[in-house]
């Protein structure tokens, strides 16, 4: 199909100033209400659609976790942790108001630092973000009605480790709830993306949260496992990969720490013959390839209804087709820059696998830029179960088709993992969708629609994408002590 | 005239509804609280760990399905079976546990009013657990509690009735199966509840409850990759860890355990939350 490379959609270039995001030359960590230098070796941050360096970053070693930890508990024994809740309502509701007013800075810095097309940090990430704030800030001062007896109390000090895919939001998800229920934290971001959450602990500065509250502490692995088993940690969060997790797990081990975890996933997208088919390609690309299919829950294993699948790739190849690949900058932009050359070679080689072991492989015919890590949105079809493009997770713009004849069927496939964090439905019959809802093994399920996130919508994970919810009443209690 | 010979039982596991020996022919003296000898209890093995796991799991689409007002019929009717079987229970804890007569019997009384209070529970935890989520945006979601699967437990040491269903009855309230390791010095009040609910209308292998060693049989249980969770409460403390390292292997969820709780307290509902999921359904809302 040569024609769809020189659609009639054209576009002129359509750049987002990065003068808004404010970019320093260099960044600190922050604790005890202050930025200081780290003891560890300083991270470059690299914007990964062209490959330049955006700033140098304090990283910490070990002291600085010992420092950190300190800082949080005699924050949570002087100050947060007898706040009363109504006063730390307050504190969260300005975070929330001060996201928002820093936003578009915030969703440019973001795009910069992690290669997200800026539509989507714009219109998705920070947003969301600024509403778990919101969200919590409500609940900070009505402990005593969720459901955990008449006045639970904080579990202390929570150490928190975050993901690079959606760096800001995946730090509001772990802060806001630690807040509201009155713990201290000490976060760990991505060694990748560290940009926006000191951006954050700016934020906090403004808003006058007491020191030693929050605590950002940029690093590599290394600094994630010394802040998990710190003996003064009482409570672990962690969001990354079901390997890590594991990890994490066996490290508390007999601790008798409170963790959660929210690891990967390889949810089934069920298409039905009944549903409707163009909705459907739309929300079949925005499961798998929106944030370039850095999504823990993204749509990667696609289960088509045989009668249909003929037509459904047809319709959905010629819209992937469209899909714009390039500056995550430019408003245009659909798919943006995979976050590093390590991630890059990551799915170069789990997608290889796809062609060794059978699979049919198809990939936009969508140019991409000569600089920087780009990956093209690529479906296999042709897709048995035991493959491992059906088995692990990719983690990148990499869609898995499968077919089935009937809906038992669908949900065995569905259902066929160790993990168990996502899945969408898509029929047009409303008794179909709870029916499939009910059977899947899954913490979230979508129904003719993918990628849905909301402050009060619980979000979490069945077998090994962890355990755990983040969201609403239920997310509340991973930083109780009940 | 001579006194009558007793007729002495030969004491069974309990799996997927019936009474198998061990696989591995293996059995271990029972004594009561002075050291006299009670019985022969069967020792189970790894294969009747796994047997009993693949039982849990053939019956967990059945129960997990049931309605919960049918669940809840099923536990009442359990406390019903025990109530008719009063006595032999307050026997077997003097023997086990060295209670007076009352003590015995007051402890019967709370285990039968225990599984009463989870009967309750099976057709509340949804609306107690669950959620209406005012999304932004045009979707009803909702969340509900599901049960996790298949649950391994290690029944209390000490609390050889009580203890026992104040850990079985959460997880099957919640629509699991288990698959339970029974006190090893204190078994035999575990296998009249066996022979209690193979007669409750339980079915088969929702409860498969084993009489052997914690220590032998609890990393099985926790390594088995068709065990979605473990309530270690029963195993020795230094093992705990062990466990649980175990349970990282497949990211089981491992009940939080800090000693062995006062059983006699009345429980909330930490073990039902412990045991189930939240599933978020986002349902699309238009013309």
């Amino acid at each position: 199909m040569p024609e769809e490379t020189h659609s009639p959609w054209e576009y002129a270039p359509a750049p987002e100033s990065r003068a808004i995001a404010n970019l320093q030359p260099s960044y600190r960590m922050f604790v005890d209400g202050e930025f200081v230098d780290g003891a560890g070796e300083p991270l470059k941050s690299v914007n990964p659609a062209t490959e330049e360096t955006l700033a140098e970053v304090s990283s910490a070693a070990a002291s600085d976790v010992d420092n950190a930890v300190r800082a949080a508990r005699k924050a949570f024994d002087r100050t947060w942790g007898k706040m009363p809740g109504s006063e730390r309502a307050k504190y969260l509701f300005r975070i929330a108001r001060l996201i928002q007013e820093r936003g578009r800075e915030l969703a440019v810095l973001e795009t910069l630092d992690n290669g997200k097309p800026i539509k989507e940090s714009r219109d998705a990430d920070i947003p969301t973000a600024a509403a778990h704030f919101f969200h919590h800030a409500g609940w900070a001062d009505k402990l005593s009605y969720a459901g955990y007896g008449p006045d639970p109390r904080p579990v202390g000090v929570a150490g928190q480790v975050i993901p690079w895919n959606f760096p800001l939001l995946m730090l509001a998800w772990k802060i806001a709830p630690a807040l509201a229920c009155g713990n201290t934290v000490v976060l760990k971001p991505a060694e990748t993306t560290p940009l926006t959450a000191l951006v954050f602990a700016e934020i906090c500065q403004q808003a006058g949260l007491p020191p030693g509250v929050v605590n950002i502490l940029p690093g590599a692995g290394d600094v994630g496992a010394e802040l998990v088993g710190h003996a003064g940690v009482d409570k672990v969060a962690f969001t990354g990969s079901t390997e890590v997790g594991k990890q994490i797990q066996r490290t508390l081990a007999g601790s008798g720490k409170k963790l959660t975890l929210e690891l990967g996933g390889k949810a089934a997208n069920v298409v039905f013959d009944d549903a409707p088919l163009d909705q459907a390609v739309e929300g079949i690309v925005n499961g798998i390839f929106f944030n370039q299919g850095h999504v823990c829950c993204a749509g990667s294993r696609l289960l088509v209804q045989e009668s249909v699948a003929e037509e459904l790739l047809d319709k959905l190849r010629s819209r992937i087709a469209t899909l714009r690949v390039g500056d995550p900058l430019d408003k245009n932009t659909d798919v943006g820059a995979v976050n590093s050359a390590e991630q890059l070679e990551r799915i170069t080689a789990l997608s290889a696998t796809g062609d060794a072991e059978g699979a049919s492989r198809w990939t936009s015919p969508c140019p991409l830029p000569e600089k920087g890590f780009f990956f093209s949105p690529t479906v296999f079809s042709d897709v048995q179960q035991s493959m491992r493009i059906a088995r692990e997770e990719i983690f990148g713009p990499v869609l898995s088709v499968l077919t089935f004849r009937t809906p038992d069927e669908a949900v065995a496939k569905a259902n066929n993992t160790p993990y168990g964090l996502s899945a969408g439905i898509w029929t047009e019959k409303g008794s179909r969708i709870l029916w499939a809802a009910q059977k899947m093994r899954a913490g979230v399920v979508w129904a003719n629609t993918f990628n849905r996130f909301d402050p009060t919508a619980p979000f979490g994970g069945y077998q090994e994408s962890g355990f755990g919810r983040e969201g609403g009443r239920a997310g509340l209690e991973a930083y109780l002590d009940v | 005239m001579s006194d009558r010979l007793a007729v002495a039982k030969t004491y069974k596991l309990y799996v997927g509804g019936k009474f198998p020996r061990s696989e591995s022919g293996r059995s271990y003296p029972v004594r009561d609280a002075k050291g006299g000898f009670l019985a022969n209890a069967a020792q189970a093995s790894r294969k009747d760990v796994r047997d009993a796991v693949s039982a849990a799991r053939k019956a967990f689409g059945g129960w997990s399905g049931a309605t919960a007002y049918n669940r809840g019929q099923v536990l009442f009717r359990v406390a019903e079976v025990m109530e008719g079987r009063r006595d032999q229970f307050a026997a077997e804890l003097r023997a086990a546990e060295g209670l007076s007569q009352k003590a015995a019997e007051s402890a019967v009384d709370a285990a039968v009013d225990r599984v009463v209070w989870y009967a309750g529970w099976t057709d509340k935890i949804a609306s107690v657990l669950g959620a209406a989520n005012p999304v932004a945006g045009p979707y009803f979601s909702f969340s509900v509690p599901e049960p996790t699967g298949v649950v391994g437990v290690l029944a209390p040491q000490s609390s050889s009735l009580l203890g026992l269903v104040s850990v079985v009855a959460p997880v099957i309230a919640a629509g699991n199966t288990c698959v339970v390791v029974a006190s090893c010095e204190r078994p035999l009040p575990a296998i009249t509840l066996a022979e209690v609910l193979a007669t409750s209308d339980v079915p088969g292998g929702v409860v498969n409850l084993l009489t052997g060693h914690a220590e032998e049989l609890g990393p099985w249980l926790a390594s088995h990759a068709d065990v979605n969770a473990l309530d270690p409460v029963g195993a020795p403390g230094e093992l705990r860890g062990e466990l649980e390292r175990a349970a990282a292997e497949t990211v089981k969820r491992v009940l939080p355990v800090r000693g062995e709780p006062d059983w006699n307290r009345q429980p909330d509902i930490q073990r039902l939350r412990a045991f189930t999921e939240v599933k978020t359904v986002w349902h699309p809302v238009g013309t």
